[in-house]
């Protein structure tokens, strides 16, 4: 008799909280998100829930960036697909060529009586994720910008200025090899996404192209990698060279340098701006600047958005589209803009959220929070440094870090290394736009 | 043949049922889904797809790529086996002369087996993680650089010792049943004509253990083909480089990281193909051609 009561019991109270979710529209949000980050998106699920009655938004993690791309793709394909997804930035040419699959999100507002007014939003980051029409695809969530930080403990430790960060790459080479030779760290320099970092955002960042049409953006043709140029090849055979002895270290293909640094293995990071909130949260004496450029360009042009966005799948009923509308309105509000921006490090995605975050004393009393921004919006954008777009930029990009592997390892010097990544990277392209 | 033992038509099919459709669903119809995209050119979402004939196997045939995952897996699959084989064994034989809490030495050995293939690379790549992993010390005392995410050798020494330590459980089980097999007085009666305990081993237990070495060979041989892409993904994805990247780790990278699916289809019906030879060989010659008795 007790037992069955325990029983019943236990089975009333599993099923009352349920019971008020039976009127309200169940929304699903596939993200990728870890650590800080990932707090970040429950408590804005969380909170959106409490605002209102008629949603809910369950977010749930499906791994990496390119796990949850594939476990989306494969959702569809089985007729599961979620309402919401989490797809990020080198896999909007994947998602623009899916045109049927998605539903572009400037529809889902109109179509629900919210008023998408582009204005609003930072340019940059809206542009990347619209259409050549401008029609915007995807809602730009979590935009982020690489930027360099520094461990100030260790430049004190080296004899180096922990107030003066370095501003372009050689400054960044003498730097670590200061750390190193000091033995203030095992290492004076590491990164996160090489290719990221150093190839998209370098290309952006020194104004040179990284492929031809506009880096794929411009139609007309099959893009082709430029990524042999002298200016990529010295900037490589420099990482090599400084790999030998240990002055930079390599961390692995995404994020994982991020431990390195974390560590206090490394003097100097550059990873995306997003990473702050691990950074803070470690308690770490730490700097943040710009990311460097070279002194052979002409000075710095603007990074490219990083990050990801949120994307809505087609062919879902009427009540779900309403939801997710209210939701990305939800989303644009200025106090969420505000907390997403100065708790995790990811850029603002509206101009007033920008504006709040500007008039108050956070950027006095955070300096360098706002580097991000401004290094993606200081200057007019260029044919350089728009964007990437490649049907199947995630390829290209492991067949860069594969070459890189090589070449760090001291199999292959810097030349070499380029010219494979353009060659087999041009087969790739070419054979993806088949498949188009 | 004794064709009365079930008298009914639809009892039989009744009880073998849950197997069929298990076979079926599991097994069937993918390898028929695999069969139908090896020949079609799709983009990723399946929203458009041509019929392109053989021309997905000679791509993958004419590519460098797939050569070298097949020297991967070679080399992979032999140092795999061989070493699982060889510490399981030296345990086995080890194990027989506990004579005090022997069981509890068997139960212990065992363990390992029940790790999930991505648990088990996840523990080897944190105790080798050049920067944190405790391990990671002892070849930095040695003086050798360790750094098995730039360094092909190291990191396919790292899946491989992975790989093995999953499967000397299973091993070990079977060279132990093997040893127990084994003929007492066929010892006894070497000993007393003055064989010492290494020469024992070597003319009379390891022959006699020959149909089990053989079992395990081709049971270690399809594990290392086949189930250690959770140990690979976990601990190098196939870096770098491509220098641990086998022929399932293709497989999956292809299709689901550069979304190639008809591609990756392409590779796993030759996979396929592989497996049905494997497994012939395997009924063909294991019962019959082994034995020593």
């Amino acid at each position: 008799m007790h037992r069955r009561n325990l029983i019943a019991a236990a089975v009333a109270s599993f099923a009352l909280p349920a019971l008020p979710a039976l009127a309200q529209t169940e929304i699903s949000w596939w993200h990728a998100m870890t650590g800080a980050n990932a707090e970040v998106v429950e408590k804005i699920a969380s909170d959106f829930n409490a605002s209102q009655s008629d949603y809910k938004v369950t977010p749930s993690f499906k791994g990496t960036y390119p796990e949850t791309l594939n476990a989306g793709i494969a959702a569809f394909r089985a007729g599961q697909a979620p309402d919401i997804m989490q797809v990020f930035d080198v896999g909007t040419g994947v998602m623009m060529g899916a045109e049927g699959a998605m539903k572009p999100v400037a529809e889902v507002l109109s179509e629900n009586g919210y008023e998408f007014d582009k204005s609003q939003y930072l340019p940059g980051i809206v542009a990347y994720y619209s259409k050549p029409d401008g029609t915007m695809l995807s809602f730009p969530y979590n935009s982020s910008s690489p930027i360099t930080y520094i461990n100030k403990d260790i430049f004190e430790a080296a004899g180096l200025d922990p107030n003066d960060p370095p501003e372009t790459w050689n400054e960044v080479w003498e730097m670590a090899k200061t750390i190193k030779e000091s033995g203030a760290a095992p290492c004076g320099y590491t990164s996160t996404w090489l290719t990221w970092i150093h190839l998209e955002n370098f290309a952006a960042w020194n104004d040179v192209p990284y492929a031809t049409f506009e880096n794929g953006l411009a139609e007309g043709g099959v893009p082709e990698l430029q990524l042999n140029a002298p200016i990529f090849v010295n900037h490589f055979q420099m990482l090599a060279d400084l790999a030998k002895d240990g002055t930079f270290k390599y961390g692995g293909r995404t994020s994982e340098a991020k431990q390195i640094f974390l560590a206090g293995e490394c003097g100097i990071f550059t990873e995306s701006s997003g990473g702050l909130g691990d950074i803070v949260k470690s308690g770490m004496n730490y700097g943040i600047a710009q990311l460097p450029y070279d002194s052979d360009a002409g000075g710095p042009q603007n990074t490219i958005p990083g990050g990801a966005s949120l994307w809505v799948f087609g062919d879902k009923s009427e009540e779900t589209y309403k939801g997710v509308a209210a939701f990305f309105d939800y989303l644009s509000q200025t106090d969420v803009q505000t907390y997403l921006h100065q708790t995790s490090g990811y850029l603002p995605v509206t101009m007033e959220a920008y504006e709040a975050t500007k008039s108050s004393t956070f950027y006095d009393e955070n300096p360098g929070r706002e580097t991000p921004i401004t290094q993606m919006m200081g200057k007019e954008p260029t044919a350089n440094s728009r964007g990437v777009r490649l049907p199947n930029l995630p390829q290209v990009r492991d067949i860069a870090n594969e070459e890189f592997e090589k070449m760090l390892a001291g199999d292959q010097d810097a030349q070499t290394t380029m010219d494979a990544i353009v060659e087999r990277g041009n087969a790739a392209i070419k054979e993806a736009y088949g498949n188009m | 043949m004794n064709r009365a033992t079930f008298p009914h038509f639809w009892l039989p099919l009744l009880l073998i049922a849950p197997q069929l459709a298990i076979s079926a669903i599991f097994f069937y119809w993918p390898a028929v889904q695999a069969l139908y995209q090896s020949v079609l050119r799709e983009d990723p979402f399946g929203l458009r797809s041509t019929f392109v004939g053989l021309a997905n196997f000679r791509n993958v045939l004419a590519d460098p790529a797939y050569l070298n995952a097949a020297q991967v897996t070679v080399v992979f699959s032999l140092l795999t086996a061989g070493f699982s084989m060889a510490i399981a064994l030296l345990l086995a034989v080890q194990a027989e002369k506990v004579v005090r809490g022997r069981g509890f030495y068997r139960t212990l050995m065992i363990w390992p087996y029940a790790v999930a293939p991505a648990i088990a690379g996840m523990l080897w790549l944190f105790m080798f993680n050049p920067s944190f992993g405790t391990l990671a010390a002892i070849p930095r005392a040695l003086g050798i650089r360790w750094d098995p995410l730039l360094n092909s050798s190291q990191a396919m020494g790292l899946v491989v010792a992975a790989a093995s330590w999953k499967q000397i459980s299973y091993n070990f089980l079977f060279f132990v049943a093997g040893l127990q097999a084994i003929p007492k007085s066929l010892i006894e009666a070497s000993a007393i004509d003055g064989a010492g305990p290494v020469r024992r081993f070597w003319t009379i237990v390891f022959p006699l253990l020959a149909p089990t070495t053989f079992f395990l060979l081709v049971v270690n041989t399809v594990y290392a083909l086949f189930d250690t892409f959770g140990i690979i993904h976990a601990v190098t994805s196939g870096g770098p480089g491509k220098s641990t990247e086998t022929l399932v780790y293709k497989v999956y990278n292809d299709g689901f990281v550069n979304l190639l699916l008809g591609s990756s289809a392409a590779q796993s019906v030759m996979l396929m193909v592989l497996v049905i030879c494997l497994t012939a060989f395997q009924f063909k010659y294991i019962e019959r051609k082994v034995h020593y008795g």
